[in-house]
């Protein structure tokens, strides 16, 4: 299998503060892989790296061996990486059609079509003509990713998808996720929910304070002293004599 | 045919039916109202209605309020009175300088957007103003523009009574070309994409919109277009002065315009300045101290700012959604079959409201 999308000792920081340290992620073609770490570890910030969003104080960012370090964000969407945000970020004023036809390469019959089917494909396309601004936050997760979808993109990085949504519309995204990845599209999840993350991915990478210190298959890592570690602290002992203080499957 | 069908074919027919009578109307104008006292009007209008459409392409569809479009109206301005006095160009061929002055517009416009569209909101506003002055500056100081006397226009040899019809069509021609060119841009990709950049410029970026190129591209055509009718504005007043020509003035009403009638639309602009215009020039005449005009247009802009903040045009728009729907949201009300049934369950909206 080959690697679709990796970094190579990228850091960033802010400041004093150090948000990225020696980051070396990499993401094999046609796998979900999972993002977690405690609040601060860098996942976000890792996330804008690879899109441009935040520029890299050192590092490299390949995809498909193709160097895409510090490229601008229309730059890395067009060699082929959609991304969603923590924080859904739609485009209000316009109308959900509308929203669907901004990545696309034009605005005829044929987009509208495409961008039909994957409003159809996420479900919601009954709300084609209405002003996104008028979305339920669910449904703008669901448009968000909808838009990435059309425009195909190699590799989609997805902040948070299940975050402040309720279980139904959880499970939702997960299948459609799944049905994606069966047609072969690659994926890199950030997610603080363990049960979503560890029952989608085949793969998940651990930050803490910047610095990668698992990853392996889910089965592996959630035993993973170090990334007990890092969401828990140092004692141990206490994590295993309340075992319910871990989110798990 | 359904019930939706018949009603968006009246719809469209009602729209074709209203445009052809204000088509027919603006063409008779000046056959009915002959009184050059009115045509006056009328032509201001126009230049206006050009003027404000041609900032809401740029302002109103990228949200990027620009207070210096005067810059590319005086330069048109200047730029027609230069050429006509330098290169002796006299009469009414000196309408041929017309594409000048829209060249020169677009021109000032690349390396003004080139520097000022690398910033947002209120620090692109002061830059536009900076830049605003500069050029004011430029006008009073340099000799080529005649300092503070400004430039003549050539004479044109035509008649008193009908003096002010040609530019009344001129202008009519300026003002149809521009909304035609609105109406394109708000349907096009193009437009799409200033949109979008509108409601948030990095997410537009992020999903492949090449926003510094979409939003140059057009300020440029703003830039333009704003040239051109400034152009025309100098034939037809005959005279540009630095403080005419760069008339802050001028910014504050074509922003005042687009604002009343709607930013953002193409008809908001043309509502807009068919009303403040004609006001404004009722005011110069009915009131000896022309500052009592001036007064007025800040208050109405309070007035609009506070109360009709997105302007007629949308507002009027949802008030006859309201009466037709009889307070029924106009939006998809009931999710189809294919939704999900959590996005119609009401509960499993989100902190922000659902559609249904």
């Amino acid at each position: 299998m080959s690697v679709l999308l990796r970094t190579e000792g990228v850091h960033k920081s802010y400041g004093g503060v150090q948000a990225l340290e020696e980051c070396t992620v990499q993401i094999d073609e046609g796998t979900i892989a999972g993002l977690i770490g405690p609040n601060g570890s860098g996942k976000t910030t890792l996330f804008n790296v690879i899109t441009g969003y935040a520029k890299a104080d050192a590092g490299e960012v390949y995809l498909s061996d193709r160097k895409i370090t510090n490229s601008a964000p229309d730059k890395v969407f067009a060699s082929g990486i959609g991304r969603t945000f923590q924080l859904t970020r739609i485009f209000p004023s316009l109308t959900v059609m509308e929203n669907m036809l901004v990545p696309c390469r034009g605005t005829r019959a044929a987009d509208r079509k495409r961008a039909m089917e994957q409003l159809e494909f996420v479900g919601i396309a009954g709300y084609h003509a209405a002003l996104a601004g008028t979305l339920s936050y669910g449904q703008r997760k669901l448009l968000e990713l909808a838009y990435v979808l059309v425009a195909d993109p190699a590799i989609i990085l997805l902040d948070e998808p299940a975050g402040g949504v309720n279980l139904s519309l959880v499970n939702n995204i997960a299948d459609r996720i799944r049905e994606l990845n069966a047609a072969g599209k690659t994926f890199l999840i950030v997610e603080h929910n363990m049960e979503f993350v560890m029952g989608l991915c085949d793969q998940v990478t651990v930050l803490d304070s910047g610095t990668v210190v698992a990853t392996g298959p889910p089965d592996i890592v959630r035993t993973d002293r170090r990334v007990l570690d890092a969401y828990l602290g140092e004692d141990i002992g206490e994590a295993e004599d309340n075992p319910d203080s871990v989110e798990g499957p | 045919m359904t019930s939706e069908a018949r009603r968006a074919r009246l719809t469209a027919g009602a729209r074709w039916s209203a445009l052809a009578i204000l088509a027919a109307a603006a063409l008779l104008f000046p056959v009915v109202f002959s009184n050059p006292v009115v045509t006056n009007y009328g032509v201001f209008a126009l230049i206006f209605v050009t003027a404000a459409s041609a900032w809401n392409i740029f302002s109103g569809f990228s949200g990027y309020i620009s207070l210096g479009q005067a810059v590319f109206f005086g330069s048109g301005a200047y730029a027609v009175g230069i050429a006509a006095r330098d290169w002796h160009v006299t009469g009414t061929a000196v309408f041929g300088l017309l594409p000048l002055a829209a060249a020169v517009g677009a021109a000032i416009a690349v390396p003004f957007g080139l520097v000022a569209l690398r910033v947002r909101r209120h620090t692109f506003i002061v830059i536009t103003i900076a830049v605003f002055f500069i050029f004011q500056l430029m006008a009073f100081n340099f000799s080529f523009t005649g300092g503070s006397s400004g430039l003549p226009a050539p004479f044109l040899p035509w008649q008193a009574a009908t003096y002010n019809d040609p530019f009344y069509y001129i202008a009519l021609a300026c003002a149809v070309g521009i909304i035609t060119l609105a109406w394109l841009i708000r349907r096009a990709r193009f437009g799409l994409h200033l949109r979008a950049i509108r409601d948030d410029e990095d997410r537009a970026r992020g999903l492949g919109v090449r926003a510094m190129r979409v939003k140059l591209a057009a300020f440029t055509l703003s830039g333009a277009v704003t040239g051109l009718i400034g152009g025309v504005w100098f034939l037809y007043l005959t005279q540009v002065e630095p403080q005419t020509g760069f008339d802050p003035l001028f910014d504050l009403s074509i922003v005042l315009m687009a604002f009343l009638g709607g930013l953002g639309t193409v008809a908001g602009p043309v509502l807009g300045a068919l009303i403040i215009e004609p006001g404004q020039l009722y005011l110069t005449v009915r009131f000896t101290n022309g500052y009592y005009g001036e007064i007025l247009l800040g208050a109405l802009f309070l007035v609009v700012v506070l109360f009709v903040p997105r302007g007629i045009i949308p507002t009027g728009g949802e008030w006859i959604r309201k009466l037709t729907t009889r307070g029924r949201s106009a939006l998809p009300s009931a999710a189809p079959a294919e939704v999900a049934p959590e996005l119609r369950d009401p509960a499993s909206s989100g902190p922000r409201g659902g559609v249904g």
